[in-house]
């Protein structure tokens, strides 16, 4: 089968991605652990490590949400039903047999709509969940001073480990279909060096 | 000068100048960062620094060039009387006192507290008692309700004072020390000297650890009994035991944090200070804030913002008190603290008719006769409370019923924003209680009478008289009650290394297992989200698995 080479992710992106990549596997270690679910670092250092960690996420985000806007890649997180069906027939029935891809990328259409949706979701839902929880988290102590005396831990808790949960099953999945591209290995080549190999 | 030369010389001293400045740049940086490091490892307090704390117990005046105090005293009220010569106003200072008058009433409950009033789980009850329990009474003479609470005479300005630890009230000698040479303990064969008033009169001086520890350190009738975060180990600590008091360190007082103005020494178990947000409490500063707490010295914000954490801790004493991490178990010091006490098998004789007395291994009683059973524990693990600073006793008098009763009760609750966490000793036990009159009762213990207990071990008898001097007749029926007390653990702080990690609470089975009203994580989770949770997250690695595994398969068959 022929194949092309396409610049796919550049090098913001891809070092974006990564560094997002370890911080949310930091996250999650720690995360789980204050949590009570396990032993790891220990609690003292797992709260500095999630504290730390997440901050660096903040700032992070900071660049990449600046960085989408002013290059307009923020148009790769639009929506779109177009496809879905057919992505979801690729994945239940057509990888197994070699069928063609459903769905082309190219440098202004990166994600397949799957991906769109699933990015999205990670964006509207479970990031400012687990994001506004994590602060209210953090700022535990200054609540009756800012008006939200009326939160209790418990529920901002309770919601937080609801989003982490979300992303840890995001993550598995994302994980795993990262080798689901032209070869095994070919999404993630692509998120290294930024070529990615497409059927012709 | 040329030119050249000009430009060299400025290049010189341009370099002169900046080198330094570079080397002490990048030298002072990691010095800052270290000093956390560096003040866990060493003594956290400079030796000048200990050495200025030391100085300031220097007095101006010799007691021993006095002609006052030169002279034979045939008793202690001669020595006040002598002291109240100069200190003219002494006395009456220690009459508004609850050293003096064991009467306190709580400003908030209106309840009628002092040792004359309450009724703990130990000896239980001062009255009809006063003989022996004078012995820790800032008077000479109070037997009985005789005692003239107005005279001056009879304030005892030595066991306070004293700075020959010679001084020793006996109990039985109602707040008087022994002037003539006394077998003591009763029967043991040993005998003590008669005090040397003179000698100790000369010599009075600030209190001490020693002398506030004569009564403090022995309360419940020995030392380490009651308290459990003071006891004579306290004497002479070692910085292990509490940094503040550290012998060969800050070597504080008792003074030092009970500051006293007129005899009036602060900080008080009646009324205590349980939560103070107002941070350092300045020199000076107007308002009635208690001076003793921890927050009086060390802010609210105590921990160094140098360390890791430090903001964490830092927001924690919002909620919870400095004791509860810092005091990581109370009886830390050589000796155990007395944990339980049952009057209900008090009175047991051997075969001959004479008292029981089982001591254990480490020396302590485990049986007396006179008493019952007890337990003893070092290096115990406090239980935790919140705590507004609010205390209900259950007094004489007071109507309870059930078999458990808690003599004394910590207010406070998560949603009460005066309440900390706060770290405890509850001493347990069991004792009389009189059904027809659904009271804790009062018995007579000690005397040279046809009624104390420990004479004669026969509890109507010990009963009725005691009931009698509250002024209630005996029923005549009897029982044991279980009975709770609690004390709060402020004293034995802990060097900061040895204060509780973070993980010693915020676990499941922690230290604060009993506090269930807050959620702390690491210990609380929704169980359900939790199960869902990890259901969800094995079904799409199971699922992907799998999804690999099949394409796997087909891939490999071509």
């Amino acid at each position: 089968m022929a194949t092309e080479r396409i610049y796919i992710f550049k090098r913001f992106e891809r070092f974006w991605h990564w560094s997002q990549a370890l911080l949310i596997i930091t996250l999650m270690l720690t995360g789980f652990e204050v949590h009570g679910s396990y032993t790891l670092f220990g609690f003292e250092d797992a709260v500095a490590i999630h504290t730390t960690a997440a901050w660096t996420l903040v700032g992070l985000w900071v660049f990449a949400i600046f960085w989408t806007f002013t290059t307009g890649e923020w148009k790769q997180y639009i929506p779109t039903m177009e496809k879905v069906d057919a992505m979801m027939k690729y994945y239940l029935t057509g990888i197994f047999t070699h069928a063609p891809h459903p769905f082309r990328q190219t440098t202004l259409r990166k994600h397949n709509p799957l991906q769109r949706l699933a990015y999205l979701f990670v964006l509207v839902i479970i990031n400012p969940l687990i994001w506004f929880t994590g602060w209210a988290y953090l700022f535990y102590n200054d609540w009756e001073k800012w008006g939200f005396g009326w939160l209790s831990l418990e529920w901002v808790a309770y919601f937080h480990v609801i989003a982490a949960f979300m992303m840890l099953i995001f993550f598995i999945a994302h994980v795993y279909l990262a080798t689901a591209g032209h070869t095994a290995t070919s999404h993630i080549k692509a998120m290294i060096n930024g070529w990615e190999e497409v059927e012709d | 000068m040329n030119t050249r030369m000009k430009k060299i010389r400025n290049a010189v001293f341009i370099f002169g100048w900046l080198i330094p400045q570079l080397v002490s740049a990048t030298t002072a940086a990691p010095a800052a960062g270290n000093e956390g490091a560096a003040a866990t490892a060493a003594p956290a307090v400079s030796p000048e620094v200990i050495e200025e704390v030391k100085k300031i117990n220097g007095s101006t005046a010799d007691h021993a060039k006095f002609d006052e105090l030169d002279q034979h005293f045939n008793d202690g009220t001669e020595v006040t009387e002598a002291c109240l010569s100069c200190h003219t106003e002494a006395a009456k200072q220690v009459h508004n006192t609850k050293h003096w008058t064991w009467e306190f009433v709580n400003p908030k409950t209106k309840q009628q507290l002092g040792k004359k009033n309450v009724i703990n789980n130990f000896c239980t009850s001062v009255q009809s008692n006063q003989t022996f329990c004078s012995a820790c009474h800032v008077g000479y003479g109070w037997s009985d309700d005789s005692f003239d609470f107005t005279s001056e005479t009879n304030v005892d300005c030595l066991v306070c004072h004293d700075t020959t630890g010679t001084y020793k009230k006996i109990p039985g000698l109602s707040g008087h020390p022994n002037y003539e040479k006394m077998e003591w303990p009763p029967h043991s064969g040993k005998f003590r000297d008669g005090v040397d008033l003179k000698n100790v009169a000369q010599n009075v001086g600030k209190t001490s650890r020693k002398t506030c520890g004569s009564c403090h350190f022995y309360g419940g009738g020995g030392n380490a009994v009651k308290h459990g975060d003071l006891d004579s180990s306290l004497d002479e600590p070692l910085r292990y035991l509490d940094v503040h008091m550290d012998a060969k360190g800050l070597d504080f007082s008792c003074g030092k944090c009970h500051l006293s103005d007129s005899h009036e020494v602060s900080g008080s178990r009646y009324t205590p200070t349980a939560s103070d947000t107002e941070g350092k409490l300045i020199r000076g500063a107007q308002g009635d804030r208690n001076p003793t707490t921890c927050v009086a010295c060390h802010g609210n914000s105590p921990h160094p913002l140098a360390a890791e954490s430090s903001a964490k801790l830092n927001s924690h004493t919002d909620k919870v008190a400095c004791q509860t991490c810092h005091i990581p178990a109370f009886a830390r010091g050589s000796l155990a603290t007395k944990m339980t006490w049952d009057w209900s098998t008090a009175g047991k004789l051997d075969e001959d008719g004479h008292r029981l007395q089982i001591k254990g291994s480490d020396g302590r009683d485990l049986y007396d006769s006179k008493k019952g059973d007890f337990t003893y524990e070092r290096w115990v693990i406090p239980e935790y409370t919140w705590f507004n600073g609010e205390v209900h006793f259950t007094l004489f008098g007071d109507k309870v019923d059930g078999d458990k009763v808690k003599i004394n009760d910590f207010q406070g609750s998560a949603d009460d924003p005066n309440s900390l966490i706060w770290p405890v000793k509850v001493f347990r036990g069991k004792q009389p209680y009189d059904i027809g009159n659904e009271t804790l009762a009062v018995f007579h213990t000690a005397g040279d009478d046809d009624s104390a207990f420990w004479t004669h071990y026969d509890w109507d008898k010990a009963l009725t008289w005691g009931m009698n001097a509250m002024g209630m007749e005996y029923s005549g029926e009897m029982k044991f009650v279980e009975t709770e007390m609690s004390w709060p653990i402020t004293h034995m702080v802990a060097p900061k290394e040895d204060a509780l990690t973070c993980a010693q609470c915020h676990a499941v089975n922690g230290r604060l297992a009993a506090i269930t009203d807050i959620y702390m994580p690491g210990r609380d989770n929704t169980p359900l989200v939790d199960k869902i949770g990890w259901t969800l997250a094995l079904l799409t690695l199971v699922g992907v698995l799998v999804h690999g595994g099949i394409r796997y398969l087909m891939h490999k068959r071509g």
